[in-house]
């Protein structure tokens, strides 16, 4: 018995934060920027939401907690906090012209370190017997449905009964494609990512197109750690928790070839592949969900390997993935 | 109006000392933002801040070896990738590799104790672990070769395979049912523990230290070392040469991928003797910064990884010390990292200021 | 107000890059509504000099002027606002773009992306001058003189008032090239002014008002094209009378080396890039292979070094050591090592000259070694013959490096080739193919050069000499093979023929007709 209308609310809860994951990501790539700090982005964009939370209901009584501030606070924090980690990146990569892997790998570690250590930091603050720290009062602000959402059946529970960050989510996706396949700045971004050398002598300002790009890009991916913590956890921090989602947003980059539009569908999807395990009788035998989590990251590898035999140029990465850009080289 | 630009140029050449004056001076101003961040947050002063990072480090005889051991493993790991680095081979894919060696390392010591004498299990251990790791090589070199697929993207998402396949055993094998870990394999018959050499530490950094020289020769005297080194500049010039590109790429990479599984054996066999989905820890990503820190000189690699190693492990002293979280030693590293990455720029460019136009004419 | 007359005044300007001086105190001034070539040789200083107008460089020293105001070019942007516009000879286009949203690219006209709008634009431009383009066909797919077709009417969209095209006709053909010089002075006749860099001196005569000449970074000086004629350009250009003298002796022992037959092949698109290419190349005989850049030079010599594939023909090879082959050796099918065990030997300068055959990161020794790594049995390099031999080259080609270890990188560009092109003769090759192995080189050691591929003809090697200038493969050469497009359009005696025959072969195909 599959239980579909419990199935899709679980999976589109799983598949925010890798949209956000994504479309940051994506929008970071198009650049030719590939910012491999992504998950250590996430982390921290999450702790800053929490650290914010964290002392707004230090400070005020549950009850005077006003929405406003609930819900701005935790979110101007989570921004901030992934704008200065896209900021660091992009001063090591586009103005040192460092090694893109290396800064990422470099920044991830930083960032899901500075997760864990105010993460940990908080939880022994409040002196709490679990290893978390619980923020519920702000994350019933994050995660309040829409209207009707419990009076519609099925339809309320598929598609109302989300927090707004979820909605949000959609939002930007659909935005960032737009704005990639229909502006001029769009067109602007692409060609940066495709070839810099084109979009400098064109006269666009490639440092600016990267910077903006890839902090934009970190801003978008920290809500996904923040969307983790107050909506889909509930509040809940706990160290390490928010595990490889990092990673499988970048593999949702490519899945969807460079399309945030594609994302919103296909991070469904992964999510749905990530609590599928939940769904499917496996008996007594707990071992075999482990080979179900595996399903996205396979899958992402056949779509890497089918594109780069079909050689279709639209499909490829940004030809200038990863390559710093210097005008003078020769 | 008299604006000044700030101009940037590539350097025609630095003479090594100052290059390595340069990083000297970036890894001490790191050295000191660390003191800075250490002190905001512990409110001790810098100095007994080192002492207790090198404390931690050095402090007792254990702890020596503790930390000698873990250098072994993060210079083992990136001895592993620099080969397919030297290629311009973005291999971020030794986390898995590492973790596919020690699982199939794993699978001997649980499945052959009970059929097969104990040097026989370690033989096929060794096999096994150097086998799983090279195919995990294998697989993104085999399709960078063919079709150029994208390298760094497909190593990635091989570590998370290896990361729920180990998962998956892990469960099949858990001691006791419902445990969800292994727990150490063979513990009252230690077959498959591979064997000591003085002490508990030594067999694996005489291991390594063995591959590094090893290592060095392959990459500086050997022809495979020049074909890698001309492959890695420009595969044109290396197929006007006679080199066939793709085997050395599949090769390099199966060789990577070999050293990675040869150091997962000596996790699980050696030190852990049980496996863990996190037994390596992240250091296959750590020993890409290595690697690239060190210019991929398996020499000076000794130095990056040690000081690595040791800001780790002495940060892990100043959080036990302090009351701290133990990721404290990952802000540390992240910290020396950007330094350093940051300092190559000022090695390879030179920035002049000049007096903007306007002025004279 | 008084009247501009200098669309571009260039003063004391000065460029290194390191320690090499690509630019030496330049003075350049470009005319009101006037077309300028300027001329000189490869590796002259033009494109560096130019790139600083466009923005790409900017210079170590000096002032520019445009329309007599001081101004200062920092970036492309800078260019464009000066009404400043570049056509690089490697375009700058984005593949994946469609030609109109090339166009559009980098400016600023609304926030939304109004193609249609821009379109009808574009095609209005495109009548004023003669511009036939799909404007809705990606970059990826179009024909070289397509894409460069597309760069111009970038620059005109954007209203460029001063154009500069580097070597545009180096990738056309004889027809484009009539076409690209009719749209020019159509827009010299719409009051634009225009710098055409260019080393060919017939497009010099035929299409500007005034040449300027550059000579090794420096500025030689201008003339009006109507008191030029080709000597006196060319003594401007080389800096004397060129009466080259090129020691040529008598081929000795002359016998066929490598004979090729029907040779075909296509490129990864597949377009057909040789077609039933046939000539013998003698021992003890340099055979010269004269064309315009791009007419299958480059695949020809790969073809037969085995880096190319081939899709139709015959090469074979009569090796030296086996007199008694009459049939020769089958080179169609093996691969690069076997071929060069043979003793075919090839020294390309690619336009980078790093390109291939050299790896820039290593020494002299290093790039030795490329020859010999394989060498010698076991797993480990022979280091020591290929140190010896660095040090023999450095020693007679009078190569300028601190040491065999300094990376070629960093060498000027001459000692790079004599690097590359003293490697190869090292080798006691039986066919030794050198393409473009002058270029950029000074005089004194384009001679260097010569006098060794002579040398190794008369030891009886079979030399090919890929060359560009016409004067050497006159002088140089005992046969020259004219390509064209990709065909051979004749082959002629290096003693006998006169300068004309072989340029109107090389612009026309005997029969057939030529795909892009």
């Amino acid at each position: 018995m599959f239980d579909l209308v419990s199935f899709i609310p679980r999976a589109v809860m799983q598949g925010i934060p890798l949209l956000y994951g994504s479309t940051g990501e994506i929008l970071t790539e198009k650049s030719g920027n590939l910012n491999l700090g992504i998950p250590g982005v996430m982390y921290v964009g999450g702790i800053c939401g929490v650290i914010g939370a964290f002392f707004y209901e230090q400070a005020v009584p549950a009850a005077e907690m006003h929405a406003v501030l609930a819900i701005g606070i935790p979110m101007l924090c989570s921004l901030l906090g992934s704008l200065l980690m896209g900021l660091l990146y992009c001063v090591l990569t586009v103005t040192l012209r460092a090694n893109q892997n290396v800064t990422g790998l470099a920044l991830t570690t930083f960032g899901v370190g500075i997760g864990n250590f105010f993460g940990g930091s908080l939880i022994k603050l409040t002196g709490s017997e679990v290893p978390s720290i619980a923020l519920s009062a702000t994350s019933a602000y994050f995660s309040k449905s829409l209207p009707f959402a419990g009076s519609l059946g099925w339809f309320g529970q598929v598609f109302l009964s989300y927090g707004f960050l979820a909605y949000l989510a959609v939002v930007i996706a659909v935005a960032a494609s737009h704005v990639l396949k229909r502006t001029r700045v769009g067109l602007h971004l692409r060609a940066v990512g495709e070839s810099p050398a084109t979009a400098d002598a064109a006269g666009i300002s490639v440092t600016r197109y990267k910077y903006l790009a890839t902090c934009i890009g970190s801003m978008v991916a920290g809500l996904g750690g923040l969307y983790y913590v107050m909506d889909y956890a509930c509040g809940v921090w706990s160290n390490n928790a928010f595990g490889d989602r990092g990673w499988l947003a970048i593999a949702l980059v490519i899945f969807t070839i460079w399309r945030p539009n594609v994302s919103i569908l296909a991070s469904i999807l992964f999510g749905g592949f990530y609590i599928l395990y939940l769904y499917i009788p496996s008996g007594l035998n707990l071992s075999v969900k482990e080979l179900y989590k595996m399903i996205p990251y396979v899958v992402t590898l056949v779509v890497l390997i089918i594109v780069s035999m079909r050689k279709k140029r639209e499909d490829q990465p940004p030809a200038s993935l990863g390559l710093a850009y210097f005008r003078e080289e020769r | 109006m008299n604006k000044m630009k700030i101009h940037i140029s590539k350097r025609a050449s630095l003479p090594w000392y100052k290059a390595w004056a340069i990083r000297g001076i970036a890894i001490l101003a790191a050295l000191v933002t660390c003191a800075v961040v250490t002190m905001l947050l512990t409110g001790e002063n810098p100095i007994s801040i080192y002492s207790t990072i090198f404390r931690g480090a050095f402090g007792t005889a254990r702890r020596t070896w503790v930390t000698v051991q873990d250098l072994a493993v993060l210079l083992g790991i990136s001895l592993a990738v620099t080969p397919a680095f030297k290629m311009r081979f973005w291999n971020i894919g030794a986390e898995g590799q590492v973790l596919i060696g020690g699982l199939a390392t794993t699978a001997c010591m649980i499945c052959l104790a009970d059929k097969l004498s104990n040097p026989m299990v370690i033989v096929c251990m060794i096999v096994a672990s150097i086998a799983a790791g090279a195919v995990w090589g294998f697989l993104p070199a085999f399709f960078k070769a063919k079709w150029n697929t994208n390298e760094t993207l497909f190593t990635l998402m091989m570590n998370y395979i290896a990361t729920q396949l180990a998962a998956y055993f892990i469960i099949v094998w858990e001691v006791p049912k419902g445990a969800g870990k292994i727990g150490i394999i063979n513990q009252s018959s230690e077959i498959g523990w591979l064997p000591q050499l003085g002490n508990q530490y030594l067999l694996s950094i005489v291991t390594v230290a063995l591959l590094t020289v090893v290592m060095y020769i392959y990459l500086n005297y050997s022809k495979h070392g020049y074909e890698i080194a001309v492959v890695g500049e420009s595969q044109r010039t290396a197929s006007y040469a006679g080199i066939k590109v793709e085997r050395v790429i599949i090769r390099t990479m199966v060789l990577s991928g070999a050293v990675c599984g040869l150091m997962g054996l000596l996790l699980v066999g050696g030190i852990n003797h049980t496996l863990t989905t996190t037994v390596v820890d992240g250091r296959g990503f750590t020993a890409v910064m290595v690697s690239w820190m060190a210019k991929f000189n398996p020499i000076t690699m000794i130095f990056t990884s040690l000081l690595l190693v040791f800001l780790s492990r002495g940060a892990g002293e100043i959080s036990s010390a302090f009351g701290l979280n133990h990721s404290f030693s990952d802000i540390l590293t992240g910290i020396i990292l950007f330094f350093i990455i940051g300092s190559e720029f000022f090695i390879t460019y030179q920035i002049s200021m000049r007096k903007s136009a306007g002025k004279e004419g | 107000m008084e009247t501009v007359r200098n669309a571009i005044r260039m003063e004391h300007i000065t460029k290194r890059f390191g320690s090499v001086v690509a630019n030496h105190d330049i003075n350049l001034v470009l005319h009101k509504g006037e077309i300028l070539s300027l001329l000189g040789e490869n590796g002259s200083g033009k494109t560096t000099l130019m790139n600083m107008l466009s923005g790409i460089y900017y210079s170590d020293e000096g002032q520019i002027y445009v329309n007599d105001q001081p101004v200062t070019i920092s970036s492309p942007k800078d260019a464009f606002d000066l009404g400043i516009g570049m056509i690089h000879q490697h375009f700058k286009l984005v593949d994946v773009l469609t030609a109109t949203e090339n166009i559009v690219l980098g400016l600023k006209d609304g926030d939304k992306l109004d193609l249609k709008k821009a379109s009808r634009k574009i095609t209005e431009i495109c009548e004023r001058y003669g511009f036939e383009i799909d404007l809705n066909r990606k970059i990826y797919e179009m024909s070289v003189s397509q894409k460069q077709t597309v760069e111009i009417v970038k620059v005109l969209y954007r209203g460029a008032e001063i154009l500069i095209l580097d070597e545009p006709t180096a990738v056309l053909t004889p027809q484009e090239t009539d076409k690209l010089f009719t749209v020019m002075r159509n827009m010299k006749a719409d009051g634009k002014s225009l710098i055409i860099i260019t080393h060919k001196l017939h497009e010099v005569l035929e299409v500007s008002d005034r040449v300027a000449v550059l000579r090794k970074g420096e500025y030689i000086g201008d003339v009006p094209t109507r008191d030029a004629s080709q000597q006196s350009l060319t003594d401007m250009m080389v800096g004397r009378a060129v009466t080259l003298n090129i020691d040529r002796p008598e081929p000795v022992n002359v016998t066929p080396r490598l004979v090729v037959e029907g040779l075909t092949v296509y490129d990864e698109l597949g377009v057909k890039r040789l077609s039933d290419i046939s000539f013998t190349a003698n021992a003890g005989e340099i055979l010269g292979i004269a064309g315009i850049a791009g007419s299958g030079q480059r695949e020809l010599l790969e073809a037969i070094s085995g880096l190319y594939p081939i899709a139709g023909g015959s090469i074979r090879f009569f090796d030296p050591q086996k007199p008694d082959d009459k049939q020769g050796r089958e080179l169609v099918g093996m691969d690069p090592m076997a071929i060069r065990k043979c003793g075919v030997s090839m020294a390309f300068v690619p336009e980078d000259r790093l390109g291939m055959g050299l790896v820039g990161s290593m020494g002299m020794t290093g790039n030795m070694m490329l020859r010999s790594w394989r060498k010698g049995k076991g797993i480990f390099l022979n280091r020591r013959e290929p140190e010896e031999m660095a040090n023999r080259i450095w020693k007679e080609l009078e190569v300028v490096t601190p040491s065999t270890s300094f990376p070629v990188r960093r060498m000027s560009g001459g000692n790079v080739q004599k690097v590359l092109v003293g490697r190869e003769i090292a080798q006691d090759p039986a066919v030794l193919m050198t393409a473009y192995a002058v270029r950029g080189l000074d005089i004194n050691t384009s001679y260097t050069i010569y006098n060794l591929l002579t040398e190794e003809k008369m030891k009886g090697v079979a030399v090919v000499y890929v060359g560009e200038d016409l004067d050497v493969l006159l002088e140089l050469c005992d046969r020259i093979l004219v390509l064209c497009g990709g065909q051979v359009s004749g082959i002629v005696d290096g003693r006998t023929a006169d300068k004309r025959e072989v340029g109107t072969l090389m612009t026309r195909v005997g029969g057939g007709s030529t795909d892009e």
